[in-house]
């Protein structure tokens, strides 16, 4: 038995969520009292997949098999699910991103599992299986039993935190044989550097209170103070107006977001747009209209026009960054 | 072109979520409910792709009688017929069961589903669909084309997109961008879906793989605390010192 653990890697690194993904396995197997596998696909280094072991990994798979190099729905989800099956996983473990939904509901299905997405919190019990999932876009949660042997959970990202458990982790090789697929990616165009909305622990997002988008470059000087961590954001109309990329666009029907710290800016706060933000451990607003509903899903608030407020938050966030 | 979309019928974006029966169930009770957004600008564009290039569409939806005006506004739209499988949809094996036997039955070449439900945010019947099927898919599609035998679609993916090619029959799963806003049904459109076929079939038997046991609504936040526009330093020690965020 076991539990084993997808960990995506983006150009051969793992990323936080990655660790956070073994360090959730970790309290799952406790629970069941058994061991956990991770399972790497692509072109990891040896040193890089034995940072796995930090967080709680038992034993490393590695499919480094070139063809897999490449990302394809097909290709990955038959690797995962024989893994499951040697390794006899009672619980499959992904996160809840772009790419894994394309693979954890076959991966499910090929396992005749049941599967419970956007969970954020480890099973309460494992006899039933029950686990606490975000629904509603954010709005609500569900406690979901699972009524199959075999269990697919794919977890939010930064619902459970990283927990170090260091283990002495087996570097194992894994292959798989080769499926063929009619979907091909004949074209890939990637703006490296710039880091996602979804990664970044603090996102300056703005809404129409900005009222042009040359102003975005007050938000873009408070992200470049903040450091590499920080990264802009905003709502829906602001996409649609196509003052921002539409990959910057947080709530219901964008992004779903939970950084350290959500600074909205000029965003009065439509249910639809913090569906998307509910998640976030702090969240500051600051708004014409002291009575936005933004600052009723706030921690901290500033009454004021964001074109006076923000270049006094640069030069006070300036002043800070220059003294630690 | 033979493409059946799979739409979900949903509470508005704009409700306010509350349960009753112990927490068990959504309280319908006073709510709009909609073709999940993803789902409406999936059938969007293939209305247009369809109305451009010819073909078939079915609209279809799993659930109990009263999604029957969520199948009416997807013919509306301009879909051509509409299924309605009858069961009331618990849990996405299940659900994704029921569509690819209508699919074994029907050949479609595309099958179209959005990236989620807006309720319980699954992401997972257009995936799993594809996978009783054994065909292609391709998730959270946000550009798409169809020409004869394929199709040529363009997927956000970390930092950038890429662009794939798929022969027919494959399974895509569209979300925000693949249309640039809904379909609004025209009146002529209105008239029309009433008298558009609408097939009730019975589901196959299957089971739920899960089951909700009981909501909850998360924590209000305590109370903002409130920082004068002038004193942005303030601002910034608090969210050091207290908050402990930067």
């Amino acid at each position: 038995m076991s539990v084993l653990v997808y960990t995506e890697n983006w150009d051969g690194q793992f990323k936080k969520l990655s660790f956070e993904l073994i360090s959730y396995a970790s309290e799952v197997a406790k629970s069941y009292n058994t061991n956990v596998v991770a399972l790497s696909i692509g072109n990891v280094d040896e040193a890089e997949l034995s940072k796995l072991s930090q967080y709680g990994a038992d034993k490393v798979l590695n499919l480094s098999n070139a063809a897999y190099t490449e990302f394809n729905a097909e290709y990955y989800a038959k690797a995962i699910s024989e893994a499951a099956k040697s390794e006899h996983a009672q619980v499959t473990i992904f996160a809840n991103n772009i790419t894994t939904r394309a693979i954890a509901p076959r991966v499910t299905i090929k396992l005749d599992a049941g599967m419970v997405s956007g969970c954020v919190a480890a099973p309460e019990s494992i006899e039933p299986f029950v686990v606490s999932k975000k629904a509603f876009s954010g709005k609500a949660f569900a406690r979901v039993k699972i009524n199959k042997d075999n269990k697919v959970l794919s977890l939010n990202q930064n619902a459970f935190g990283i927990k170090e458990n260091v283990k002495a982790a087996n570097i194992v090789s894994f292959e798989c044989a080769l499926e063929t697929s009619k979907a091909k990616v004949v074209e890939v165009s990637k703006n490296s550097g710039k880091m996602s909305v979804l990664d970044a622990e603090i996102l300056v997002s703005g809404g129409r209170g900005l009222k042009k988008p040359e102003n975005f470059k007050l938000l873009e000087e408070a992200s470049d103070i903040l450091g590499s961590v920080a990264t802009v954001a905003c709502t829906k109309p602001v996409a649609d107006l196509e003052w921002r990329p539409h990959s910057e666009h947080v709530g219901q029907t964008g992004k779903v977001v939970a950084p350290n710290l959500y600074i909205a800016v000029g965003i009065s706060g439509a249910i639809q747009h913090l569906a998307g933000i509910t998640s976030s451990k702090v969240i500051v607003a600051i708004n014409t209209d002291k009575d936005a509903p933004i600052f009723e899903a706030s921690d901290y608030g500033v009454v004021g026009d964001a074109l006076e407020v923000m270049p006094k938050l640069n030069e006070a966030l300036k002043a800070f960054k220059a003294n630690s | 072109m033979k493409i059946l979309v799979c739409i979900s019928h949903v509470p508005d974006t704009t409700a306010k979520i509350a349960f009753v029966d112990n927490n068990k169930s959504y309280n319908k009770e006073g709510q709009q409910f909609i073709i999940g957004p993803n789902e409406e600008l999936a059938l969007t564009r293939a209305i247009d792709i369809k109305e451009a290039k010819g073909g078939n569409i079915t609209a279809l939806t799993v659930g109990s009688a009263e999604v029957e005006p969520t199948l009416r506004k997807a013919l509306a739209m301009g879909a051509d017929d509409a299924i309605r499988v009858n069961m009331d949809p618990k849990d996405a094996f299940n659900v994704s069961k029921q569509i690819a036997e209508v699919a074994k039955a029907n050949q479609y070449d595309v099958i179209l589903t959005g990236r989620e439900a807006i309720d319980y945010n699954g992401g997972q019947v257009g995936e799993m669909i594809a996978e009783w099927l054994i065909y292609p898919s391709v998730s959270g599609v946000n550009d798409m084309d169809l020409e004869p035998g394929k199709a040529i679609l363009k997927r956000e993916i970390d930092g950038g997109y890429e662009k794939i090619e798929c022969d027919f029959p494959l399974i895509i799963t569209g979300q925000k961008g693949i249309a640039a806003e809904p379909k609004i049904p025209a009146m002529r459109g209105i008239m029309m879906a009433r008298k558009k076929p609408l097939i009730v079939v019975e589901p196959v038997q299957s089971d739920n793989a899960t089951e909700v046991l009981e909501h909850s609504l998360p924590a209000s936040k305590a109370s903002c605390k409130m920082v004068s526009a002038d004193d942005m330093n303030e601002l910034v020690r608090l969210l050091h010192e207290e908050a402990k965020v930067i």
